[in-house]
């Protein structure tokens, strides 16, 4: 077992146990908690990928901006300082039932392919991977459209959200 | 030396996670961090692919990357919406909220 | 005037009437002078072809080997052809000429008889005869409400004269022989309002019905043996030898003396012989000159006519001088019973119509007798005349009515039958026409020596009855001769001579043109006709004259009949049976003022010899009882209605049956309410999926899909 599987393996559990966790405990600021302990996970899973951008901009976007907003919105949304109720609504075991025959359906169905079991190819000297994905996003022969289309996206979701938001009063 | 799979089991069983607390939670806020969770295990598998793949292939990045971008609109409009029902309604239990129906 | 032409012409003679009948109906209804204009018109165009024809007629040398005679094919029966057609030969055309002219004049005198040109009546209702019309404070005669309708239905009996006359064949014959029953009916019963017409109507049909069936038995019986029904074919000398000597199984008649006797009673029926004479004095009932047609002119005359043209199969198997044959035998001796029995009864009527009409029966006696003894010219020569003097005698009695009528008016007293004789009397001061053509009709039918046509018929009759020895109808007839005279003069005297007897006959008036003209042309004829059949051997005038109707009419049959010798015993029981019987109705009667001082009132000749009565009790209460009772109450309600109610009742049973069976609880319950109760469980237990709940949809949803992924995969892609 060598190092990194050792660290994927820690990382790979916490994570898995986070998510358990959001999914699980009754307090929502403390499942929010819980969530920015999976995105770090997930965060530090990408840097065993080489892909260091996307880990930091995981951290960033996703723990900066969407789980501060989720925590806001638990904020705003309180009756009374105490949750009140049972986390889970009366069908949480068909709930299980689906997600357990969704990983076993996903695991059986990924294990039949060719390629489950490939290793890592080794990453070529003088490659820059931010490089090489600033220019794939800008360039007219790469993903600008998709980009661009994305940035759009943004600007309506923006915008929506603006407006449902917006009180009146 | 990790072979693939293992980051295709993580990604799977991130995403099943997921998948339970979109179906059982309460609250409409905890669906929503179900859904989170389940975007980022497709960013696992997506980014995993990209590594295991052809890296000068900047797809898989790109794909990750506006997944980034579609999250994060998705999100901010998700709990606009819960915050204006929860004023409208004064409830963010989803069982509440029954009005798609007949 | 080709043959042909005059033969196509015959076929047109009965058409102008029945045209008439059907505009009259159809159109001219309301229109009472156009109403008898078409009618008059008409009779006066079939009297024109009938002249025509019998002009051509007796220009024709042997007329009866060259008749005109034209059929066309009819009724296909197989392999053959029922034929209709049209044959003029002596018989019909000397028929037809007293058949023109008596319908000619029946229909002018109707004009004046129905009132034309007077007001409506006060009170006249349709159905009723007219009861005069006040005006100027005066009552005076009210036009017939029912002018027009008269017209029509004279029409449709001349149409159905004619048409008898001149068919070929007896089918046609009998369907003008039904029509003038139907009309006969119809115009007897002319008042419907009064019980006593509409009785009397269908007493006529019903009696005259009976003969008919008889009748139609015996063409059908002739059709069956011979295949045809047209004279020429059936009175060929192979057919009636054929006839004359099969025997047909009843009474020992042979098939020929079958056939004749039930053609024969049609004959009873229609010319009112004995036993089925009781029909013609209740025809009195209709309007006179209804009386005129049917009893003198026409229907009677038709029964005659068809006795005397079956006359070769009454007598096939007999020649001249023979014994007669079965059924000749039988009908001389109706004729002869008929002619004395019914002069017996003439004698104690008050009714001047009365005495008319059994004196219609008495004389159609006399020409039975004739054709049963085979004296064809006899018989042939006394319809023809008695044709004119009868018809004139109806006429006349009709305009004695009118007189007496109008004197009925002037006095107001509507108790006084103007009908009755002995109401009567000086009737010649006031109604000089009437009078003087009623005595010539009158002494015609006594048979008044040498000046009327009745004596050279009635005359012939006693010859031909005496030369060929038949003896007891010699008698008979001449004492029924005796008779005749003697009602005759009686019914003139009360009528005509001394003085009125009531204040109504004292008011009589005379009639206008439209009435008196008729009966001068017909005395005309009632005095000129006898001189056509003075015998040759008449002494002093015989053969000054060829006899015509001898040379005629006897061309008719195969073998012409042989002229007979003279002999005084028959010429001067004539003589003396009509003077002294003239003069005995005279000589007793002129003092006469009241029926109780008439010696001859006996109950049981007034009463008919309660014939009518008879036939109540015999055969109309049976009758009645069996429709009634039998028919009507055990069979129909009884038995049938029975059957029938087992039907309703059954198929409603199965209907319930079925409908609580089968329809409610299956198709109702079962399939319809079923299918809507099962729909709605269907929805309801569906519906509850619905909950609203996103997260119920998402768990449904993402099991479907991993329940098709996992089928896909398996069956699919593994």
């Amino acid at each position: 077992m060598t190092g990194e599987q050792i660290i994927f393996l820690i990382v790979g559990a916490v994570t898995l146990i986070a998510g358990f966790l959001v999914v699980t405990v009754r307090n929502l600021v403390h499942a929010a908690l819980w969530l920015v302990a999976t995105l770090f996970g997930v965060a530090i899973i990408y840097t065993l990928l080489n892909a260091g951008f996307l880990a930091v901009v995981q951290v960033v976007v996703y723990i900066g901006a969407i789980a501060i907003l989720f925590i806001f919105a638990v904020m705003l949304t309180r009756r009374q300082a105490a949750e009140t109720g049972p986390a889970m609504n009366k069908n949480w075991w068909g709930g299980a039932v689906v997600a357990v025959l969704t990983f076993a359906g996903l695991a059986f169905l990924l294990q039949t392919w060719s390629g489950f079991s490939k290793t890592a190819a080794a990453i070529p000297s003088g490659f820059d991977a931010v490089n090489q994905l600033g220019g794939a996003l800008t360039s007219p022969a790469g993903y600008v459209l998709p980009f661009e289309v994305a940035s759009v996206l943004l600007l309506a979701a923006l915008v929506g959200a603006v407006y449902l938001a917006f009180n009146k009063k | 030396m990790i072979p693939l799979s293992w980051y295709l089991i993580l990604a799977a069983g991130l995403f099943s996670i997921g998948l339970f607390g979109v179906l059982v939670r309460r609250n409409a806020v905890a669906i929503l961090l179900g859904v989170e969770l389940m975007l980022n295990a497709v960013n696992i598998n997506l980014v995993a692919f990209w590594r295991y793949g052809d890296i000068s292939l900047m797809a898989g990045q790109v794909f990750a990357i506006i997944v980034f971008a579609v999250a994060a609109a998705e999100v901010a409009v998700g709990l606009a919406l819960v915050i204006s029902v929860y004023r409208r309604r004064n409830t963010v239990v989803a069982e509440d909220l029954d009005l798609l129906k007949w | 005037m080709t043959h042909e032409f005059v033969t196509s012409l015959v076929w047109l003679i009965p058409l102008p009437p029945l045209l008439a009948f059907a505009l009259i109906v159809l159109f001219t209804n309301k229109n009472k002078a156009l109403s008898h204009t078409v009618a008059i018109s008409a009779a006066f165009l079939s009297w024109l072809g009938a002249m025509i024809v019998f002009w051509n007629a007796i220009k024709v040398e042997h007329f009866g080997e060259h008749p005109f005679a034209s059929s066309i094919n009819w009724i296909p029966t197989g392999e053959t052809w029922l034929k209709v057609g049209v044959l003029i030969d002596p018989l019909s055309a000397a028929v037809l000429f007293f058949v023109g002219w008596t319908v000619l004049m029946i229909f002018i005198y109707s004009v004046g008889y129905h009132n034309y040109g007077q007001p409506a009546g006060d009170h006249d209702h349709a159905g009723l005869p007219p009861h005069g019309a006040t005006v100027h404070g005066h009552t005076v005669p009210s036009i017939e409400p029912m002018y027009s309708r008269f017209f029509a239905f004279i029409g449709l009996f001349a149409f159905g004269m004619y048409t008898l006359v001149v068919s070929d064949n007896l089918l046609t014959l009998f369907v003008g022989w039904e029509i003038m029953g139907l009309c006969s009916y119809l115009l007897i019963g002319f008042w419907f309002g009064k019980p006593s017409a509409r009785n009397a109507a269908v007493k006529a049909f019903m009696t005259t019905r009976i003969g008919d069936v008889f009748m139609l038995l015996g063409i059908s019986f002739l059709y069956y043996a011979t295949g045809t029904l047209s004279y020429r074919e059936i009175f060929t000398e192979e057919t009636l030898h054929v006839l004359a000597t099969v025997p047909s199984g009843v009474f020992g008649l042979s098939a020929a003396g079958l056939i004749a006797i039930l053609l024969f009673i049609g004959t009873i029926g229609k010319s009112a012989q004995f036993p089925l004479h009781v029909w013609l004095p209740d025809a009195m009932e209709g309007p006179t000159p209804v009386s005129a047609m049917i009893h003198a002119a026409t229907m009677v005359s038709a029964g005659v006519y068809a006795v005397i043209r079956m006359f070769p199969l009454l007598s096939a198997g007999w020649h001249e001088g023979g014994p007669l044959t079965t059924a000749m035998t039988f009908v001389a001796f109706i004729g002869a019973f008929t002619a004395i029995f019914a002069a017996t009864i003439a004698v104690a009527q008050n009714d001047i119509k009365r005495v008319l009409a059994y004196s219609t029966i008495s004389q159609l006696g006399f020409m039975i007798a004739a054709i049963g003894m085979g004296a064809y010219i006899a018989a042939v020569f006394h319809l023809i005349t008695h044709a004119f003097f009868k018809a004139l005698l109806f006429l006349g009695s009709g305009s004695v009515i009118h007189g007496m009528e109008h004197g009925v008016l002037h006095t107001g007293n509507h108790k006084v039958d103007p009908q009755d004789m002995f109401n009567m009397g000086g009737l010649r001061k006031k109604m000089p026409v009437t009078f003087w053509t009623f005595l010539i009709g009158g002494f015609a039918l006594s048979g008044f020596p040498l000046i009327t046509a009745g004596f050279w018929s009635k005359d012939e009759i006693l010859a031909d009855a005496f030369a060929n020895g038949h003896l007891t109808i010699f008698i008979t007839l001449a004492i029924a001769a005796f008779m005749t005279a003697f009602y005759t003069m009686r019914q003139i005297t009360l009528t005509f001579l001394g003085e009125a007897r009531t204040k109504e006959a004292e008011h009589a008036q005379e009639n206008k043109w439209t009435m008196t003209a008729p009966l001068v042309v017909l005395s005309v004829f009632a005095v000129g006709y006898g001189w056509v059949g003075i015998p040759e051997h008449f002494p002093l005038i015989g053969g000054l004259v060829p006899n015509w109707i001898h040379e005629f009419v006897g061309g008719t049959l195969a073998e012409h009949p042989p002229v007979l010798e003279f002999n005084w015993i028959p010429l001067l029981t004539s003589l003396v049976v009509a003077l002294g019987g003239l003069a005995l109705g005279w000589f007793v009667y002129k003092d006469i003022k009241s029926p109780a001082e008439d010696k001859f009132q006996i109950p049981l000749l007034k009463n008919k010899y309660y014939f009518d009565e008879a036939y109540q009790v015999i055969f109309i209460k049976p009758l009645i009882w069996f429709s009634e009772v039998f028919v009507s109450k055990w069979m129909d309600k009884g038995v049938i209605d029975s059957i029938l109610h087992i039907f309703g009742p059954t198929t409603g049973s199965i209907g319930t049956a079925i409908r609580n069976y089968f329809d409610v609880p299956v198709v109702n319950q079962f399939f319809g309410d079923g299918s809507a109760d099962a729909t709605y469980w269907i929805g309801k237990n569906l519906r509850p999926i619905q909950t609203g709940r996103i997260q119920q949809y998402l768990i449904l949803s993402i099991v479907v899909l991993v329940v098709v992924g996992g089928l896909v995969y398996f069956f699919l892609l593994a």
